[in-house]
């Protein structure tokens, strides 16, 4: 089997699985007062604190929660909450956003807030300019993704950070951890969501990262156990697991980035040579080391994944709802392109187990597997056309 | 061979694809999504593609052990199905949704992906019989007589019957039910789905008026010219209704009224009594023949004008494109835009001979 969709999750590194199953019997609330109790709250005060380290962020401002979803409904709706009681009811966001956040600020929008989102160039990024032409003195917060799951076009958020001046910027981060030096002071956000499962962590595990300046009303209330802002008893395997995970995509980022790339661009160009009218969405320069995605024209998107799939190939059309639809993607109708096109997309996204038989296994087969879901895309195009 | 098995989320189209399976056909199960915004749960009976039908489906694949996957093709079905629907009505026609499903998208838009990305033949959970004979299709009713669905497959051509299959056929739902049971498939006990899918709170009337508007004309009495009453459209009638037509009592001589006519240019509802309903003649277009042969003269045949309605003998003429047929027994409610369908006058009477749509009525 050969399994190119990282970006959906990515094998639990080895490391991370032994840490955990090792935590997973240890008896102790963090919560609690006595001997286990401190002893569990040691553990994840020195995952947290490891975290911290390894993305450039304070101790106080890792919020631990149960993912990358949690983390952005966190922060837009914790953010937007505070910011409106003082007056600040406007939302901005970026087209190309993760339904976590594109829903979340929908939701809002239905509860009274203002919406105002931001296009992305044909590239699928956003730019200083975009950003500065829709700020005001009513804006409660800004969300623009760092890199976006589908396309892979890496955003400038430091640029976007300061032109975004005093109102809260919050950035999901989700797909750029694995490969992007995220660092949180440096990038300059006041919010950033994190997820354990895109790196080789455990499911369920995510983290928002919030300055501690950065007014956030909680999204679940209990027992407060995450300064305040987010209840509910400590996860200590999965926190200990996503640390272990983090260190490693961190100290090996350098090395493994450079393998992706290669593997990626070979990828690339050999989908290239096979089937010259394929369109690589995205930025071909400032795009995820993982990502490489994909328009087949005259193709749907459904019946290339099916003909892969049945190849023992595993990939993704990039944006799945709830019921499985592969449905034309919001993230390449916002950058430009003809919805046929855009139902013709694929997304082959690499990771930590990715070799180079990998890549020669898409291209023994892409080839044939364009030219039947062609024909079958061709089909049905006549039969629209015959109405 | 290998054959992509449509799976609704019912018990018909799960043991359907388990019997393909058995056959030895490498099995692929797809479930249509027919709606942009699917309801998230299943309201009784009402109603199918909801996102619980898709996941009892998946779940359905599952046992079988086959690969499923979701394809939408809501657009196609809205453009074909739903659009067709509400123009039917408002052209003061009784259309049919299922056979119109069967004829454009599942042995039409989905067949023909299908066959595109490799795929040798549709199977669905149908009730009907399908086999060849003398190298052409042979399209005959359910061994289920309840249950039979050879009505709203009778529209389909050779070429797509050539690459259906309906395992079901020779198999009373009882049994079905059972055997969903005994293969482990949890939709075995699942309501059977009634109405038409994309109402799903089965209020016709209402999504009609929401798609079409008011559009008012009157109720006239057919015989005297007499106008009985208001309406908001031609749309919320259907030749045959007795029920929910407003007019005031002391208008009418105490015997029933019922709609024997639209008129949809001028608004026109006629009315009349059960005797104007009484139909002896049948002017039917478009016609289908699923073996590929035409009748060829004057044949005697028997025709049932309503999936589920009765059946009665005649004799049916092709002249030029259209389909005459003569009733050896009236028949009443015959409603334009419905399917007349031939079945042969043997013994059984249970092999289809072709289908056309109902175009003009008469006694």
């Amino acid at each position: 089997m050969t399994y190119l969709d990282h970006a959906a999750t990515t094998p639990m590194l080895p490391e991370a699985v032994a840490a955990m199953t090792e935590a997973l019997a240890e008896l102790g609330n963090a919560s609690s007062l006595h001997s286990s109790g401190r002893r569990a709250r040691r553990r994840v005060e020195e995952a947290r604190e490891d975290i911290a380290d390894l993305v450039g962020a304070r101790p106080s401002e890792v919020i631990f929660t149960a993912g990358g979803t949690e983390s952005d409904n966190l922060a837009l709706k914790g953010i937007y909450w505070a910011r409106a009681a003082r007056g600040k009811k406007r939302i901005v966001v970026s087209a190309v956003e993760h339904h976590a956040v594109l829903d979340a600020v929908q939701w809002l929008g239905e509860q009274g807030a203002d919406i105002t989102v931001l296009p992305p160039d044909a590239l699928g990024r956003i730019t200083p300019q975009t950003l500065a032409e829709h700020l005001g003195d009513d804006v409660a917060l800004i969300s623009v993704m760092l890199a976006n799951n589908e396309v892979g076009t890496i955003n400038p958020l430091r640029e976007l950070a300061v032109t975004s001046g005093d109102i809260p910027l919050h950035s999901d981060a989700v797909q750029a951890l694995g490969t992007l030096d995220v660092n949180f002071a440096d990038l300059g956000a006041d919010a950033l969501t994190l997820s354990a499962h895109k790196i080789g962590g455990p499911y369920g595990a995510g983290i928002l990262l919030l300055g501690r300046d950065v007014p956030c009303v909680p999204l679940l209330h209990g027992g407060g156990q995450e300064r305040d802002v987010r209840s509910g008893t400590l996860d200590v395997p999965s926190v200990i697991g996503m640390a272990t995970a983090l260190r490693i995509a961190v100290t090996e980022r350098d090395r493994r980035v450079a393998e992706l790339i290669r593997l990626r661009d070979r990828l690339i160009a050999g989908v290239r040579a096979v089937v010259p009218d394929a369109v690589l969405n995205g930025d071909p320069e400032a795009r995820l080391a993982n990502n490489a995605h994909f328009s087949f024209p005259g193709c749907e998107g459904d019946g290339l994944l099916m003909l892969l799939d049945a190849k023992g190939i595993e990939c993704s059309t990039g944006s799945a709802c709830t019921a499985g639809i592969a449905q034309p993607s919001h993230v390449l109708l916002a950058m430009g392109a003809d919805p046929a096109m855009a139902r013709g997309s694929l997304r082959f996204s690499l990771g930590h187990t990715t070799t180079d038989e990998d890549i020669d296994a898409v291209l023994a087969v892409i080839g044939p597997v364009v030219e039947r879901a062609r024909s079958a895309g061709l089909v049905g195009a006549r039969r629209g056309e015959g109405r | 061979m290998r054959v992509l098995a449509a799976m609704s989320g019912g018990v018909d189209s799960a043991v359907a694809a388990a019997r393909a399976v058995d056959a030895g056909h490498e099995v692929v199960g797809v479930h249509l999504a027919l709606s942009a915004k699917p309801g998230t749960l299943r309201t009784g009976s009402r109603g199918c593609c909801t996102l619980e039908d898709s996941r009892d489906a998946r779940r359905a694949a599952d046992v079988l052990g086959i690969p499923f996957y979701v394809w939408d093709f809501a657009e196609q079905f809205k453009a074909a199905v739903v659009d067709n629907f509400v123009e039917e009505y408002a052209a003061g026609r009784t259309p049919n949704p299922c056979l119109r499903c069967n004829e454009e998208i599942k042995f039409a838009a989905l067949l023909d992906k299908a066959l595109g990305l490799g795929f040798d033949a549709v199977a669905t959970g149908h009730y009907a019989r399908l086999s060849t004979v003398d190298g052409r299709p042979e399209l005959r009713r359910s061994a289920d007589e309840d249950k039979d669905q050879s009505y709203v497959l009778a529209s389909l051509r050779p070429d797509q019957l050539a690459h259906a299959i309906f395992p079901l056929g020779d198999t009373v739902k009882d049994r079905v039910r059972l055997e969903a049971a005994d293969r482990g498939l949890q939709v075995a006990e699942k309501p059977d789905s009634h109405d038409i899918c994309f109402i799903p709170d089965g209020n016709t009337q209402a999504f009609l008026g929401a798609k079409i508007g008011v559009r008012p004309g009157a109720l006239v009495n057919d015989e005297t010219g007499e106008v009985l009453g208001e309406h908001r459209g031609v749309h919320e009638f259907t030749v045959g209704q007795r029920k929910g037509l407003g007019i005031d009592r002391s208008l009418l001589d105490g015997t029933p009224k019922y709609v024997i006519g639209l008129e949809p240019a001028t608004g026109t509802v006629r009315v009349g009594s059960a005797r104007d309903l009484q139909v002896t003649a049948i002017t039917a277009t478009d016609p289908v023949w699923p073996s590929g042969v035409p009748i060829d003269g004057p044949t005697e045949c028997h025709v049932q004008v309503r999936a589920h309605g009765s059946v009665v003998p005649c004799v049916a003429e092709l002249v030029g494109d259209s389909l005459e047929i003569s009733l050896r027994e009236p028949l009443s409610g015959v409603a334009p835009g419905q399917a007349a369908v031939l079945y042969r006058a043997d013994a059984a009477g249970d092999i289809v001979l072709g289908s056309a749509t109902i175009a003009a009525t008469g006694s």
